[in-house]
């Protein structure tokens, strides 16, 4: 049996916790065993990009040690393993036994790739939906099909975005440091998008941006968690 | 450059966005089609490969700059031009002023050139008393406006057909509805008066070829082929790190560079200025001056990331794949260069302290990276000059110390736990705008809602 550590994430744990169980679901579905290693915390990955290196090191550091004994860890964030995968090599790069990145993987990378998962069920019958592309995700883990081929294989239709490989804005501290064109980066998404039942994507961080400012604009679909729309594909 | 001031780019960005939001959409559309166009035009070619060799070819030219550079002069030289090195911006302006007052020029046309605009040549030319003409039909836009460029390759990206319409209206009489070839004809006929009549020609240069001591243009209005070969005078504005090492490497570029910038095979109009007329040719300045600028690149040449960002072709492919740059064009960066490429090249040629916040105008989305055609790592650059930043204190110091509690926190699972708590039992969202950070997502956004529980509560409790 395959086991993997769930790292729910900073982000997860607080905002996407029913996204996050939801991860469990998934993974237990496809006959994964799953733990919960409790010290962890956060990548590292805002302050790493707000040029925090020190910070981000102790927070590297903190995270490898949390995830030593874990043959996966598997995230419900593109970005978040993306600054594991990515990142940490150079970051930990003097560390005496830096973790082995390639364990890493975001939840739909780790479906298709480690698990071989290519049909969900088919509990997303007649749903349109609009998957946003993560720019981490995309970019620097190289997901692009993964996660539209799982919700597509559950009934859904994923419908053409024409904004959808565009960033969102949210850009961890960016956000808040140029908070005007990080909205207007959103509002060219919420611009662009197809009338859909759900937009979703595997980054919690670009849900809320987006969410956030629909909520401002007024009037929007609702915006849902890859895994919780996965699970609800894959549930009888 | 009179108005360098990057220091207000959030507020110049938000301005924009707020009191001219039809510029969002002009560079937003026009951007969009560069992007295609680029697209369209890598499509039947190896552009991996194009660019590996492009990256390559700069980068061991930059490793060895000193011997390029001397190479080029003394080819320079041979073809008997007048080369002169700048140091500054203000070394590279007093080239001009003997040959105003030698020449008695009155009248210089430009070539489309950025360099002249960092260095601030128009401005420069008009206290010696000489009126500068932008011959590039987006640039005489921008002149006829009194407006530095928005965009490296377009530069009147942010105005709409109509603003030009209206523009030309004014300034040439055409009809309020002309056509754009209606537009560029009348600017052909105003322009062609002007190039008959000026003493000097001013250029920059996209290449310099170290083995032949050519200075190679790319422009697709021929105004670059009138500028260098008309008026008596020639002077071509060279920063030190267009050299590459032969011609043939010259070739190689304007076919990635033209691809990159406008989706072209290559530029429709390509000069290779190999000197002053000869004595059998009829076409062709009789004096040529190259002036090869340094003005900060060697600064950037000595850092240990920003290097890179030497390899820099001008193609303007960063900006048209860049989502920030998308929303405001390039005024709100407050500097010649804009977009990512600005991005990282103003600290390093302007210094740190002047460029910030720059390094932050990006989301680190990564788009630039996919179209660079040297291959030039923007974000990683953009988290370098971050991170010096933190280390000179030029990040607040609230942000600093928020950063290291954060990490505290983060090394204590049970105390961020706690921190997570209090997400849930205080009346955060309604308080929050009055928070640093948070106030400011507040500002434009709905704050999030925490979940009802933490999934660390939830799998204590167990999942089914």
């Amino acid at each position: 049996m395959i086991k993997a550590s769930l790292f729910a994430t900073c982000l997860g744990d607080n905002f996407f916790a029913e996204a996050c169980a939801d991860t469990v679901r998934l993974l237990r579905h496809f006959g994964v065993e799953v733990d919960f290693p409790e010290g962890q915390t956060c990548c590292g990955q805002p302050a790493f990009n707000a040029g925090h290196r020190g910070d981000a090191e102790r927070m590297a550091r903190h995270t490898e040690t949390v995830f030593a004994e874990s043959e996966y860890v598997v995230l419900p964030s593109g970005s978040c393993a993306s600054m594991m995968r990515a990142h940490y090599p150079g970051l930990l790069s003097g560390e005496e036994t830096p973790g082995d990145s390639a364990r890493v993987w975001e939840l739909c990378q780790f479906l298709v790739h480690v698990l071989g998962v290519e049909s969900i069920g088919s509990g997303l019958e007649g749903r349109t939906v609009a998957y946003h592309h993560g720019c981490h995700a995309l970019r620097e883990l190289g997901i692009e099909h993964e996660p539209v081929t799982l919700l597509r294989s559950a009934g859904a239709s994923v419908l053409d975005w024409e904004a959808d490989r565009e960033c969102c804005g949210f850009g961890g501290l960016f956000s808040a440091k140029m908070p005007e064109v990080s909205a207007s980066m959103a509002d060219r998404k919420l611009e662009t998008l197809p009338d859909v039942d759900v937009v979703t994507s595997s980054d919690g961080g670009c849900l809320l941006q987006l969410s956030g400012r629909a909520e401002r604009r007024g009037g929007s679909p609702p915006f849902r968690h890859v895994a919780s729309l996965l699970w609800q594909g894959a549930s009888p | 450059m009179s108005h360098v001031n990057p220091g207000a780019y959030r507020e110049a960005a938000a301005r924009s966005l707020r009191d001219t939001p039809e510029v969002r959409g002009s560079v937003g559309s026009a951007t969009r089609t560069f992007e295609a166009s680029r697209t369209r035009a890598f499509a039947p070619i190896d552009g991996d490969r194009w660019r590996d060799w492009a990256r390559d070819v700069k980068t061991h030219t930059l490793l060895n700059l000193d011997q390029y550079l001397e190479q080029a002069v003394e080819r320079l030289e041979a073809n008997g031009v007048h080369v002169h090195w700048a140091e500054k911006d203000v070394d590279a302006l007093r080239v001009l002023d003997d040959i105003v007052e030698r020449h008695g020029v009155r009248t210089a046309v430009k070539a489309k050139s950025m360099l002249s605009e960092e260095l601030g040549v128009n401005e420069h030319l008009e206290r010696l008393g000489v009126e500068p003409v932008e011959t590039d039909l987006g640039e005489y836009i921008i002149q006829l406006l009194g407006e530095p460029p928005s965009h490296i390759v377009g530069p009147a990206i942010h105005k709409s057909l109509d603003e030009c319409r209206a523009l030309f209206h004014d300034h040439l009489g055409t009809p309020l509805d002309g056509t754009p070839e209606r537009l560029a004809a009348a600017a052909r006929e105003a322009l062609r008066a002007r190039f008959l009549g000026a003493e000097l020609g001013i250029s920059g240069g996209n290449f310099l070829a170290a083995d032949t001591g050519t200075v190679a243009l790319i422009e697709n209005e021929g105004n670059i082929r009138l500028s260098t070969s008309i008026p008596n005078v020639h002077v071509a504005f060279v920063g030190i790190e267009k050299v590459v090492p032969t011609l043939e490497d010259v070739a190689g570029f304007l076919q990635i560079t033209a691809r990159s910038a406008t989706g072209q095979p290559i530029g429709l109009f390509v000069s290779l200025i190999q000197g002053p007329r000869k004595a059998d040719e009829v076409d062709g300045p009789e004096e040529v001056h190259v002036v090869l600028v340094d003005n900060g690149r060697t600064n950037a040449l000595a850092d240990e990331a920003a290097w890179e960002a030497l390899r820099c072709v001008r193609c303007g492919a960063c900006l048209n794949s860049c989502p920030v740059y998308r929303q405001t064009g390039g005024h709100a960066y407050g500097w010649t260069y804009s977009g990512p490429i600005g991005a990282i090249l103003a600290p390093a040629m302007l210094g740190l302290e002047r460029a910030m916040p720059l390094p932050h105008a990006s989301s680190l989305c990564g788009a630039c990276v996919d179209v660079c055609p040297v291959r030039i790592p923007i974000p990683d650059i953009l988290l370098h000059w971050r991170e010096r930043a933190v280390e000179a204190g030029l990040t607040p110091l609230g942000e600093r110390a928020g950063s290291g509690m954060y990490a505290s926190l983060a090394a204590r699972p049970r105390a961020f736990e706690g921190a997570g708590a209090m997400l849930r039992h205080t009346p955060w969202r309604q308080t929050g705008r009055t928070l640093p950070v948070l106030g400011s997502w507040a500002q434009e956004r709905d704050m999030p809602r925490p979940s009802a529980k933490s999934f660390r509560q939830l799998w204590k409790e167990g999942i089914e």
